[in-house]
């Protein structure tokens, strides 16, 4: 220890550390431990280039990657009533909202669009794992009977995309309530004969996947993405044994018949423009990337949306 | 032999003691202990209503879980006449879990079905503490299309910890089958009338109460989590349950201000289990007049009810 390593040494560091590295252009990948320029990382969608792991991606990127041009409109998401419980456990629930408000700039967990993808008309609700984790609340409800009725006002599918560890317990038994309450979401869908598509990505656990995210016309699941109804400590804990590997992972799912496919996310966008169009009886699509759609094709496809 | 919950103690003691007053007089003629048995007697009464008269949600869950509780089982037998079992997914097996049938209630046919729990250890295995695996679901599914295409009402009794948290359970899709069963809850155009009598754990309860009327006794629970579950993710301590009790809101008090339960039937002093027959006997009357009240009602409507019930629920939170 010395004067040149206390005090040279990391001045210098800190100069340059401010200067020309910061810290969030490198990613490590949880997977391989690769690491990653956040340049390259998010122009492949969270998903790693060496080894193909699935990182979280956020709900507002996920849409971005979706929608032609990155382009897209939310849909407006009735407010409920606020802390319906007054719950308070270590921590007052309304301060754990606005906690999670000012992390993500989300209301809650869930967020509705609608736009083009592949210059199809869709409606897309994605759940917001980074808040709260996406835990189902009478908002998620909301937004998932919104996103229903935009998408029937419009006769255009339904694409959601699921994150959430289960029902929000802070709200209690009407967090359980949105089971049957987005279970009437999917049968209004259904009712007007409308595509409904859901992609499972992790973790998709509890009440979640106990209603709307199992009820899809379609089911489809992101690479290794964890799904299942109870965790797998309290199975284990039940049981009294090992669980086999891959267990509730996608994988596993697909091989037991619970899902339709598991698919890359760098291929969703086109196999999602791929089935709805069929399912619409829309001819088949440009493929790729597109730009975002000028004022006259938007005017177009609205028209036969109508 | 009453089982005595841990907060009724103090009430064991007495009542013993009075027991033991009543054994020493039996076994000597001379000692006439009946006016000290008497009072005895009263102290317990009036401590049982006390106790009772404003039960924490922790000790209501207790009273709820009490082994003594009439269970389905129990329901059928008492209030049914003819009920024929009904076994079976059509797919993987039966689950004992949850039973099922066609039956009478007031002569007037109806499917009834139900989680049951078991009374001995022997049956409490065989019914797998009414934790239901995907095929009990996927029965009452069954049973549920079965009424709807012969116009029976449903009536489905509530009383179960949670869905079953196996291996097997998850390989052959528990979500999805309880996620078919709420849908099918809410596809009848037949009445759906169900009561919770001990506990409506989370999922699995919700399985089977999507209903046009959700009648509670008055000491069961309906939850979204078990407190212990709750205190132990969010208090990070499965000890503080009774904190997580109460900020769950789980009573049948609290659900029916929230309106999701839509009924509340009164329990005998001390709760169901300490007069059964009572218990069955309040359950059915209120069976009755639920049905009735549905009777006539065209399928579309018994339906769009439904559905608007559940879109229109937690609009006014405990507020209002």
């Amino acid at each position: 220890m010395n004067w040149i390593t206390n005090y040279v040494r990391p001045t210098i560091n800190s100069l340059f550390s401010r200067r020309e590295v910061p810290e969030n252009l490198w990613t490590k990948c949880d997977n391989c431990g690769t690491m990653l320029f956040h340049r390259e990382l998010a122009e492949n969608q969270n998903v790693c280039t060496n080894c193909d792991h699935h990182m979280p991606i956020g709900a507002r990127d996920r849409l971005a990657t979706l929608f032609d041009g990155g382009v897209f409109v939310e849909v407006a998401v009735p407010e409920p009533i606020a802390d319906p419980l007054q719950f308070k456990d270590q921590k007052k629930y309304g301060d754990r909202i606005k906690d999670a408000r000012k992390k993500t700039g989300e209301k809650d967990a869930m967020l509705v669009a609608e736009g083009e993808m592949g210059r199809t008309p869709v409606v897309v609700a994605v759940q917001d794992f980074s808040f709260m984790g996406g835990s189902m609340s009478m908002y998620v409800g909301n937004a998932i009977i919104a996103a229903a009725e935009r998408a029937i006002e419009t006769k255009r599918p339904l694409i959601l995309f699921s994150a959430a560890g289960g029902a929000r317990m802070q709200e209690g038994i009407l967090g359980l309530m949105q089971m049957p309450r987005t279970t009437i979401a999917v049968q209004m869908l259904k009712d007007a004969g409308l595509p409904y598509i859901v992609v499972l990505t992790h973790p998709t656990t509890g009440g979640v996947t106990a209603s709307y995210a199992m009820l899809g016309d379609v089911q489809i699941a992101e690479p290794n993405a964890l799904i299942g109804f109870a965790g797998a400590r309290v199975i284990e804990q039940t049981i009294g044994e090992k669980l086999p590997e891959g267990f509730q992972r996608a994988e596993y799912l697909l091989d037991h018949g619970m899902l339709d496919r598991v698919t890359k996310r760098t291929d969703l966008k086109d196999e999602l423009v791929t089935i709805v169009r069929m399912l619409m009886k829309q001819p088949p699509a440009i493929k790729g990337d597109l730009p975002a759609p000028t004022a006259d094709e938007a005017e177009k496809t609205e028209a036969t949306a109508e | 032999m009453t089982q005595y919950l841990e907060f009724e103690k103090p009430l064991a003691e007495i009542e013993g003691k009075a027991e033991e007053l009543r054994a020493l007089a039996r076994e000597n003629d001379e000692m006439d202990v009946e006016k000290e048995a008497a009072a005895l007697d009263k102290k317990a009464d009036d401590l049982l209503k006390s106790l009772y008269a404003d039960l924490t949600p922790w000790r209501k869950c207790q009273v709820a879980r009490h082994q003594d509780r009439p269970h389905c089982q129990d329901y059928i037998d008492a209030l049914f006449t003819e009920y024929t079992p009904l076994a079976g997914d059509r797919n993987f097996a039966d689950d004992h879990a949850v039973m099922g049938g066609i039956a009478r209630l007031d002569d007037k046919p109806v499917m009834v079905i139900g989680h049951e729990k078991g009374n001995d250890t022997k049956s409490r295995i065989e019914r797998n503490f009414g934790m239901a695996r995907p095929e009990g679901y996927r029965k009452a599914i069954r049973l549920m299309e079965l009424a709807d295409k012969f116009g029976l009402p449903v009536i489905t009794l509530v009383d179960t910890p949670g869905a079953y948290p196996g291996k097997g359970a998850e390989e052959r899709g528990q979500s999805e089958a309880i996620a078919r069963s709420t849908e099918k809850c809410l596809e009848l155009g037949v009445p759906l009338i169900s009561v919770v009598i001990g506990e409506g754990g989370s999922g699995g309860a919700v399985a089977f109460a999507t209903a046009n009327k959700v009648a509670m006794l008055e000491h069961s629970i309906y939850s979204v989590i078990s407190p212990e579950g709750c205190a132990s993710i969010l208090w990070k301590d499965a000890e503080k349950m009774r904190e997580a009790a109460e900020a769950l809101r789980l009573t049948a008090q609290d659900l029916n201000k929230l309106g999701v339960c839509d009924e509340i039937i009164k329990e005998p002093l001390g709760g169901a289990h300490r007069d059964r027959a009572a218990t069955i006997e309040a359950v059915g009357k209120a069976l009755t007049k639920m049905l009735g009240q549905l009777d006539g009602k065209s399928a579309d409507k018994v339906r769009g009810d439904r559905r608007k019930k559940y879109l229109d629920l937690g609009s006014k939170g405990l507020a209002a």
